[in-house]
């Protein structure tokens, strides 16, 4: 019994790991287009899960978690690019990036550590866009981040010779540089979702936990709210800082117009979407928002050509619109989410009764 | 039954121009059970996040198991060994009644984030001990059978008990109770004057605020009364019970 068990989850895992794997290879049969939506997917998922930490098991409602997105990815491009003409490994950028978001995060955190819901809203939104028009403005006096033309030329991920861009042939296979990206990120997305999974069931998550469910009461039995709030933006905001260079080095390219408001908003929307708190629903919200409109964006021009035989609506309003439809129908008959934790999915259907 | 646990000193608080509490001092004695009364507005509760730490009084100060309270500082008041319930409970609904629990050993535990990623052998260790002790604490307070419901859908006389149970989490020395029997009915108040009882005979002074004068005068070692923030009397409830000031104060004079 136990054996047969153990048998079918090994069975579930091989052939999970399986599609994995060949995912981006069967993706690159449309184009190496759909291979750079996938990284872009599991990056999402990255940030997505970062953000989780924060907004998810704290519930710190930050609307301006891609302030530190932004962070990481200029650390990377200011020290791996002809900019500076720096050209530092990744275990070194990495690292600072990470620490400079992390610092950003406490930086952010720390004023607002009396504020909740709505105002904590409204104040991280500001944080988000101050970051983003410093880096608009910073090209003068001294031209630190080349303003809104952004930073060209930056390095992409290495190990020692081995390179992530262009193609590569390992074992008789040639995989294009998106491929590589993907495992890559692959790799990341699994380390955060480990350490999402061990904090959420540990004494730090639980007093997380205790702090989104009420604060007084978390005072009273001895949690140190301000610290632990604190932490949690260091956490999240260190984890969009490792997603920022990551996402630097995949694009070769930063400009500030990539970190505006609607970048947090669609994050926020990816945690929100899939199920707040609940580490399978944020991967499934990630997944959805990003590659729904990829879909609706190569497939509504076709099917208006098919079905009207000209074009009567833009596809790029279109997507929107029906981006937006669907958030607002999914938050009407789905308001836990489209796969909340099993405690919400129950509280729900008890309060249906 | 001699050496005092906590003594307020002329502890003051008001908001805007309602005195609060005008220098309300009073002792309460190791392994006790401190009563303390007085119509609704007295100050009771207020005189309760004073001491916890929810509020900074506006004059005179506690000092607790020998050295003195910080004002404004709750995670240290429970860190001292004190802990509390609310008048109006406040578990942590969307969490497990164990976890509620589990939470509560916070204070008495120090794995951090490295520890939780890196599960090492010090984390799980103490985390398995979390887990036993809040299953411990859920079987003292006979809701064992809940553990794995989530607080909200306890039912009332269960939630109290479970945030009985979270409090005693934090290994307190004094137990402060802000009105457990309310809304109960008459066998579950007699259940729960049972567990108080017994949380005593286990070693922890026990502050209670209560309107239920049956309860109190059948529980408590000595009583305090309040009334519009003043302290009245603090004796023992026999004493109490007869005094003039006291019978005033609740018939209104």
């Amino acid at each position: 019994m136990k054996n047969s068990r153990f048998f079918r989850s090994t069975v579930g895992i091989g052939l999970m790991a399986g599609a994995l794997i060949a995912l981006p290879f069967v993706a690159a049969l449309g184009g190496q287009a759909w291979v750079r939506i996938l990284d872009f997917a599991i990056l999402y998922v990255f940030l997505a899960l970062g953000l989780n930490i924060v907004v998810g098991l704290a519930g710190l409602l930050d609307l301006g978690y891609i302030a530190f997105y932004a962070v990481g990815a200029y650390t990377w491009a200011l020290l791996a690019s002809p900019h500076f003409g720096l050209h530092w490994p990744i275990w070194a950028i990495l690292p600072i990036g990470a620490g400079l978001a992390c610092f950003a995060g406490v930086l952010l955190g720390s004023p607002t550590l009396k504020l909740r819901g709505d105002y904590l809203a409204i104040v991280t939104l500001g944080f988000g866009e101050i970051v983003r028009i410093f880096l608009n403005n910073l090209n003068a006096p001294i031209n630190v981040t080349n303003g809104p033309q952004g930073i060209t030329l930056i390095d992409p991920v290495s190990f020692g010779a081995f390179k992530f861009s262009g193609v590569t042939q390992i074992l008789g296979v040639s995989v294009s540089g998106p491929q590589k990206y993907y495992f890559l990120l692959i790799a990341l997305a699994m380390l955060v979702i480990v350490i999402n999974l061990r904090l959420q069931n540990s004494r730090i998550g639980r007093a997380w936990q205790a702090i989104r469910e009420d604060e007084v009461a978390a005072k009273a039995i001895g949690i140190n709210t301000r610290n632990l709030k604190l932490l949690a933006f260091a956490m999240g905001a260190s984890f969009g800082g490792i997603a920022g260079g990551i996402f630097s080095a995949m694009q070769g390219f930063v400009s500030p117009e990539s970190f505006s408001l609607i970048e947090s908003i669609m994050i926020l929307a990816m945690v929100v979407l899939g199920g707040m708190g609940h580490i399978p629903g944020v991967i499934l919200g990630a997944v959805l928002l990003t590659v729904l409109p990829e879909v609706l964006r190569y497939g509504v021009g076709p099917l208006q050509m098919a079905l009207f035989g000209k074009m009567l609506v833009d596809p790029e309003s279109l997507r929107m619109l029906v981006f937006g439809l669907a958030l607002v129908l999914v938050m009407r008959f789905k308001p836990a989410g489209l796969w909340p934790s099993p405690e919400r999915q129950r509280e729900l259907a008890e309060a249906k009764q | 039954m001699s050496a005092v646990l906590l003594e307020a000193k002329t502890v003051a608080k008001h908001f805007g121009g309602v005195k609060a509490l005008r220098d309300v001092s009073l002792s309460i004695r190791h392994g006790e059970i401190y009563g303390l009364i007085g119509p609704n507005g007295a100050g009771k509760t207020t005189f309760f996040n004073c001491m916890t730490g929810l509020y900074v009084p506006d004059g005179g100060g506690f000092v607790f198991d020998g050295a003195p309270l910080m004002a404004d500082a709750p995670d240290q008041a429970a860190a001292r060994g004190i802990a509390r319930t609310f008048q109006n409970i406040r578990l942590f609904g969307n969490m497990t009644a164990l976890e509620n629990v589990m939470v509560g050993r916070h204070v008495r535990t120090k794995a951090g984030v490295l520890g939780a990623m890196f599960q090492n052998a010090a984390t799980k260790t103490e985390e398995a001990a979390i887990r036993q002790r809040a299953i411990d604490l859920l079987h003292y307070v006979r809701i064992e059978e809940r553990a794995d419901d989530l607080a909200r859908n306890l039912s009332y006389g269960d939630q109290r008990r479970l945030e009985i149970a979270r409090a005693l989490a934090t290994d307190p020395k004094l137990l402060c109770l802000d009105e457990p029997a309310a809304g109960m009915n008459a066998t579950e108040t007699e259940q729960l004057r049972d567990l108080i009882d017994g949380i005593r005979r286990d070693g922890t002074t026990i502050l209670l605020i209560e309107h239920d004068v049956k309860l109190v005068m059948g529980l408590c070692d000595r009583v305090a009364v309040l009334d519009y923030g003043a302290l009245v009397i603090e004796d023992a409830p026999a004493v109490v019970q007869k005094d003039q000031r006291v019978i005033e104060a609740y018939l209104g004079a």
